[in-house]
Formats: C-alpha cells, structure tokens, sequence
C-alpha cells in the first residue's frame, strides 16, 4: 500500500469484507511516521547525566576515603562530588530556561515521578555533599560523620535513577533495557568518580580509586553486553549510526583508562613520575568513557523513537507471546 | 492485573463534584477527512499555526499530533479489490455501470486496481492509568473531575518528561516556549456543559461526545451491526478497561490494524513497569556502594 511504501506488508486479499483474514508479515506504519515521540531535551541533559553521576559516585568514593583515613583522596573526590552537583542544576535550570522553572520540581513530591523523585535526590545531595565536603576541607584529620553517610546514601542511587527516569519511558529501547541500565549508569559513574580523582591524587593513596576504575570498567562493560543480547532486535538502536559510534568510543576510552590504570600501579615498571602521569592520563580517559557512554544512550532513545517498527515490533511480539488476541 | 504503582488520581477524587466520566468515541468509518475538527479545535484553543508543506503522504499536509496541533486527521490509501464483482446489481443503472467500468479495463478482481480511503480524527486518549500525569515532576498536569487529562500552562516547567511517557506520543512540547500542550477536551466548554469544539464540528458524527460509558454501549452496538453487513475488519481500539493504560477516554472503531493509524496496538503505562525500574535502579544504587566499600578493603593508607 502506498502509506507504507517500505514493503514491509503482505498483500490483502481479493475480498474487501474480510481482510482480517488474510496473515499479514509485519505490521504497517503511518508513511513510517513514529508511534511515540523522542526526547525533546537539550544537550545538557545527557551532560547532566554525566555530572550527577559523577557527583553520586564522587560522593560514595569520598565518604569511604574519608572513613578509611585517606584525606588526599577523600578531598579529591569531595571536589569532584561538589563540581558535580553544582554543575547539575546549572545543566537543568538551561534546558528549563530560567531557574524558576526548576524550582516548579519542588513544589510535589510524585513517586510516580523518576523526574521528581530525581529532583529531590539531587537536592538532597547538594546539601549533604557541600556540608561534608566543607568539612572536610576546614578538618583535613576529619574521620566522617552523618554528612558523609548521608552524601553517600544519597549519592549512589543519584547515579542509577538518571537510568530510572529513561528506562521509565514509552521508549522501548530505554524502556526494555530497564534492568540493565541503573547498572551501566552506576557502573559508569564509578568510573568518572575514580578517573577524576586519578587525575591528581598521590599514588600512596590512589589505589582504592584505581581499583574502583578498573573494577567499574569491567561492570560497564559486561552489563552492556548483556543488555544489548536481552534487548534481541531493539539493540539496533544501541548499535547502528551515531550511537553505536558514540557506543565504540565509550568502550574504547573505557578500555584504554583502565589498561592506563593497571600501568599505572605502582607495582608497573617506570618510574615514579611515569606512573603519575600514566595514572592521569586513565583518568581523562575514564572521564570521557563516561560522557560518551551518556550520549550513546541518550541518542539510541532518540533512534527508537523515531522508528515506528521497534514500537510496532516489540507489542506485537509480547501480544503474540501471552497469546492474545490479535495478535 | 498484576499488582503496580497507580497513582493517577480519578475523577472519584472529586467527592461530590465528580462529574460522570466525558469521553470521545470516534468513528472512522463515517470519517470523510473533512479536517473539520482539526480547524475548530485551532481555533476555539488558540492553538498557534504551524509551518506546513506539502508532505506528500496521501491529503495529509499536517503530519501528527504535537504541541500545535490537538486533533490530527489521517489519510490512508489502501490497494484493495473494490468488491464490486461482488454486488448483486440492484438497477439496471448500476449493472450497466459496473459493465462500463470493467470494459474500460478496470479489472476488479485485481488487487492493482481497487483502492480505498481510511480516514481518522486522531486526538489525546485521555487514558485511565496515563504516563503524562504520572511523569509530570510539578503536578502540572492533573486530572479533572471529568475524568479527563489536562496540562496547566501556568505550572508546566518544561522538563519535557511527560512527552517520552505517553504511548502514543501524542503530548509534545512548543518551541520557543519550551511547555507542553496536548488535547484539554476542550474542558472550558465542558465546566459549560457544552460540546468539545471537534465533536461540535463533526459533519458526520464520526467524532462522539459524551458520557464514556454510553459511549462504549453505542460503540459495541456500531461495531456488531457492521460486522453483520460484512465488514469483518471493523474493530474497537481503546475500549477495554483491560488493556495496558486501563482504559481510554477517547477510543476508536478502525478498520484495519491501529499500526496503520500510526497508533501502538497494545500500549502500556511506563508506570506499570516502575517497581522493575526502581528495583533495578535501587540494587544498582546499593551495588555502587558496595563497589567503593570493597575497593578499600585490605588496603592499609
């Protein structure tokens, strides 16, 4: 039929009182028009997805740094935590517009709502990781407290809902890859939280956060693998095009931050000054894996939207499967 | 249904000023494409112009449903035998006709050459478990005592979140504006008692205004008596309370599979899969934790 022009369609029968008679292969789409819309964010939200992730994390990392009496790492990652959670709202407040408008986040508290929800771990977690990172910096001997706990607590899952809010969408490539994803995002944010404390922390107390990065990358990596074998057709979105290259360079920065990690180690062969350097260098690189690995996702949401058949394909499968009607 | 997180509020909500639940039943096979509704809609909203082309896809210049545009028809062309060798002829008129038409060299009995139109005034489902209003982060968009789902202008901030959780993306937000805007059913005439602007405008009562539950009586009755005159295809979308939205406020008859109407044939609400997200999300959150803690484990500073 010309409304589809794809050819994706079996032929209708003679008869025009009993189509529904006739199998057809797929089903049809509206001159390929989408079923559900794409997301209508700015660039600053996979950025955001990068900073929220990296203050979460940051904050976790500093918490046990500080509680493990290791104060050069501990300030380095509460730096870290305190860069991301101040960027985060200056990401959201310019997509919004104006700051008024994320102040609208916090008049309700939805449950229903990653969104709200989310909004409300974020500011939650600027108060405590600001107030602990204060703290650390005025008492270097500083040993943790609440503060600290509370950063964490609010920290970790400030990493994974990110994944939530996407995963909880009409998008079916998010949508179905619901259980894989807070572990790619968290694992992702390990490994920004750890390349950005790398980047200047001394070697004697590095080796928690280069252990946390490499360990991280690992993680990722595995859990986006068996995300994208579980997503079956739906990972074309993951793969083909601008993501799936966004996709290459998140695993190949990845990689190459935590080979540079392993060198890195003071158990390597060089000399000190090279291991520092080496070890920074895996830092960068863990860093930019991570941005990569927000836009890989953001823009494979973007790609299964727009395609009518992943919507269509995906219903028609499950309707098929619990042996609907139909179907 | 499985258990899941409902918190889309109901017009019970309401009390005593709960109004019986409005609805739209729209008829596609008695849609002529007059884009009717699509006019009056426009223009008893305010709803702004948008910049149009020619699309080349059949009568349909307007494209889909989106911030500036609440009720959208579609055209569909579709290749199928015409059915007239099937008539019994009924005046000598129509026999001779039907003769003309077959030495002219149609050939009925081709798929090639019968054609039909379908024609469809798309518009918000206004869905009982709907993903716009449980995604919304500032009780933007809320529930009337209608039943009905509706955006504030005055509170939506612009996150944008509600227009990745509708299923049928019909929710969109505005440049240069940066809100969201969909179908109000047109709820100022509704507080007036009177009819949606496109139900009002309908020629042909294709597009049915009215209480949700006569509604979908008067639709099964539509249904069985085309059935009963041989149109096997006719189906009702968005009838059921079962389906994956619990039901729409604006439902459909169709004449083909809803894929061809750019509509998803089993829609469900993101929020029935909330308790595997949060589930998800949460054990990653506590594996992160656990990930730090054990990186310092046997290591003396």
């Amino acid at each position: 039929m010309s409304g589809d022009g794809d050819g994706r369609r079996g032929r209708r029968g003679k008869s025009g009182s009993e189509p529904s008679m006739v199998p057809r292969e797929r089903p049809t789409s509206y001159y390929g028009r989408p079923i559900v819309k794409g997301p209508v964010w700015k660039p600053e939200i996979p950025f955001y997805f990068f900073f929220g992730g990296l203050a979460g994390a940051s904050a976790c990392l500093a918490a046990a740094a500080t509680f493990a009496g290791r104060p050069r790492l501990a300030r380095r990652a509460w730096a870290g935590a305190f860069v991301g959670v101040s960027v985060s709202p200056v990401l959201l407040i310019s997509d919004l517009g104006r700051p008024a408008r994320f102040l609208y986040m916090l008049r309700v508290v939805k449950v229903t709502s990653p969104m709200s929800l989310g909004a409300w771990l974020l500011a939650a977690n600027g108060g405590a990781t600001t107030l602990a990172a204060a703290l650390n910096v005025l008492m270097p001997k500083r040993r943790g407290g609440f503060p600290e706990v509370g950063a964490a607590l609010v920290g970790a899952p400030l990493t994974t809902y990110t994944a939530a809010l996407i995963t909880n969408s009409a998008i079916p490539a998010w949508s179905e890859a619901r259980i894989e994803m807070p572990f790619v995002f968290g694992a992702s944010a390990a490994a920004s939280a750890a390349g950005a404390a790398m980047l200047t922390v001394p070697a004697e107390e590095a080796e928690p956060a280069r252990a946390l990065g490499i360990a991280a990358v690992v993680v990722e990596e595995a859990a986006w693998r068996v995300m994208l074998r579980r997503l079956g057709p739906l990972a074309k979105a993951y793969e083909d095009g601008a993501p799936g290259r966004d996709d290459k360079a998140a695993r190949a920065l990845g990689a190459a931050g935590a080979v540079a990690f392993a060198l890195g180690s003071r158990r390597g062969p060089g000399s000190v000054r090279t291991h520092r350097a080496v070890s920074t260098a895996g830092g960068a690189l863990l860093l930019a894996g991570a941005v990569f690995r927000r836009w890989a996702v953001f823009k494979a949401g973007i790609a299964s939207a727009a395609d009518p058949h992943q919507t269509a394909d995906l219903q028609r499968e499950r309707m098929a499967a619990e042996g609907r009607p139909g179907a | 249904m499985s258990a899941h997180l409902i918190a889309t509020p109901s017009a019970a909500t309401y009390g005593e000023e709960a109004k019986p639940r409005k609805g739209f039943f729209t008829d596609t096979s008695v849609c002529i494409g007059c884009k009717a509704c699509e006019v009056a809609c426009k223009e008893w909203n305010h709803v702004p112009p948008d910049p149009q082309g020619f699309s080349g896809s059949s009568l349909d210049n307007s494209g889909e449903l989106g911030a500036n545009r609440w009720r959208h028809v579609a055209f569909i062309e579709q290749k199928v035998s015409v059915g007239i060798e099937e008539a019994a002829p009924e005046s000598f008129v129509e026999e001779a006709a039907r003769q003309n038409l077959v030495e002219e060299g149609l050939d009925p009995h081709s798929d090639e050459d019968g054609f039909r139109w379908l024609m469809s005034s798309d518009v918000c489902k206004h869905c009982t478990e709907a993903g716009c209003l449980d995604a919304c982060p500032t009780g933007a968009l809320f529930r009337t005592e209608f039943g009905t789902v509706v955006v504030q202008p005055d509170i939506c901030n612009g996150c944008g979140y509600c227009v990745v959780s509708c299923p049928f993306g019909v929710i969109d937000q505005r440049k240069g504006d940066g809100r969201v805007w969909k179908c109000t059913m047109c709820y100022d005439r509704l507080k007036d008692d009177m009819e949606p602007a496109g139900a009002q405008a309908c020629p042909t009562d294709s597009i049915q205004y009215g209480d949700l539950e006569e509604l979908r009586e008067r639709a099964a009755r539509r249904v069985e008596r085309l059935h009963e005159r041989g149109r096997g295809e006719a189906r009702l979308y968005g009838d059921s309370e079962d389906d994956g939205v619990g039901g729409f406020g604006a439902f459909f008859l169709l004449l083909d599979e809803p894929e061809t109407y750019r509509l998803p044939a089993d829609p469900v609400v993101p929020t029935r899969r909330s308790p595997e997200v949060w589930a998800a999300a949460l054990g990653a959150a506590a594996a992160l934790i656990g990930g730090v803690a054990a990186s310092f484990l046997g290591r003396r500073p």
